[in-house]
């Protein structure tokens, strides 16, 4: 084997999605072409109060790279970013921020909880602490761990890529969406 | 220690007839229990104190004691600092449940005004002169006071944790 044709099998290209190929064509739906685009430049906003933040510098710098799936630029204002990461104790005076975040988010919008605090208050059993984030806006995606580690971090940004490249264009537009935020309050 | 507490006790005896209930040296701490009608007369006067400047006040914080006998169920402490002669003292006040209300030493001590608001966020003591008795660390709409022991620690909301496993 040739060294070029080394290099060039150790080059990983994106799957095309499944279509009708011919010369000079290739026909897929709008849906899967979207999911594609949308599920490889994830812009995350990191929401970080605690020690799970520190996991989270971790996976962003160089040893663990998060650039390599497509979310090296962090947003950090919530109208241009795709994926909310909460990651740390949030307390129950802090949960009206959290939601306003997330409010202010464009459609559409996920969310990944990092961390036992951010799933489910944790070790913080107490009455100041917010018992899981999941009391106050949906959550697609939850890491485990106290903090995760940050291939647990990459996991996680991959499962959410997954739903990112599986959901239907119509899903945002859905009763059962429209139902999901009203349990939460949000119009 | 002996001698700080009897000077201070002695004076207080002396310049406030039925202010003082008790006087102790706990470790070598001294501490006095007053009346809580004159907590602020006896904090001005140890303020101007000719044996001790206390013009410093370290901390103030609540205690709930349920099972004391009624009409002493919560307890505020002020601890004091003399930083000329590096000398400290503790002062305790006690209320009843029904009447919470303590003069408040905002007057005298800028610090005592959020630590105040901190009593009163987490025990519900009305500090009587307060400018602005808020809640000043848990959410604004918290329905209770969660200090008080008849509250328990844990988020009541919860319904996925067996108690037994928690040793409750």
């Amino acid at each position: 084997m040739s060294e070029k044709d080394i290099i060039e099998r150790n080059i990983n290209i994106t799957k095309a999605p499944e279509g009708i190929e011919g010369a000079g064509f290739f026909a897929t739906s709008l849906d899967q072409v979207v999911g594609l685009a949308r599920k490889n430049s994830i812009w995350p906003l990191p929401f970080a109060t605690s020690c799970c933040g520190i996991e989270f510098m971790a996976t962003m710098a160089s040893h663990y790279d998060l650039a390599r799936f497509g979310s090296e630029r962090l947003s950090f204002s919530p109208r241009q970013a795709d994926l909310l990461m909460v990651m740390g104790t949030i307390s129950k005076k802090l949960a009206p921020v959290v939601k306003q975040v997330y409010l202010q988010m464009a459609e559409p919008r996920w969310v990944l909880a990092m961390g036992a605090c951010a799933s489910s208050g944790g070790i913080f059993d107490t009455y100041s602490v917010l018992q899981g984030i999941d009391r106050i806006i949906p959550v697609d995606v939850y890491v485990p761990g106290c903090p995760p580690r940050p291939e647990q971090v990459i996991d996680g940004i991959l499962r959410v890529q997954e739903l990112v490249g599986k959901e239907s264009l119509r899903r945002r537009n859905s009763p059962e969406y429209t139902e999901l935020l009203a349990s939460y309050g949000i119009e | 220690m002996e001698n700080v507490t009897k000077d201070i006790g002695n004076a207080l005896l002396s310049k406030f007839t039925d202010a003082l209930i008790q006087q102790e040296l706990i470790l070598d701490f001294p501490t006095f229990t007053v009346k809580k009608e004159s907590i602020l007369a006896v904090l001005a006067f140890l303020y101007d104190f000719e044996l001790y400047q206390f013009k410093f006040m370290t901390s103030l914080c609540g205690v709930h004691y349920p099972d004391n006998p009624i009409e002493k169920e919560f307890c505020v402490v002020y601890q004091l600092h003399d930083m000329v002669k590096n000398q400290r003292i503790r002062l305790k006040v006690f209320t009843s449940e029904k009447h919470i209300e303590v003069p408040s030493v905002t007057s005298l001590f800028s610090t005592a005004n959020w630590l105040e608001r901190e009593t009163y966020d987490f025990f519900g003591i009305k500090f009587t002169g307060h400018p602005n008795l808020t809640k000043i660390l848990n959410m604004e709409d918290q329905p209770y006071f969660p200090l008080r022991k008849q509250y328990q620690l844990e988020d009541e909301t919860r319904e996925d944790k067996d108690d037994s496993k928690f040793g409750r």
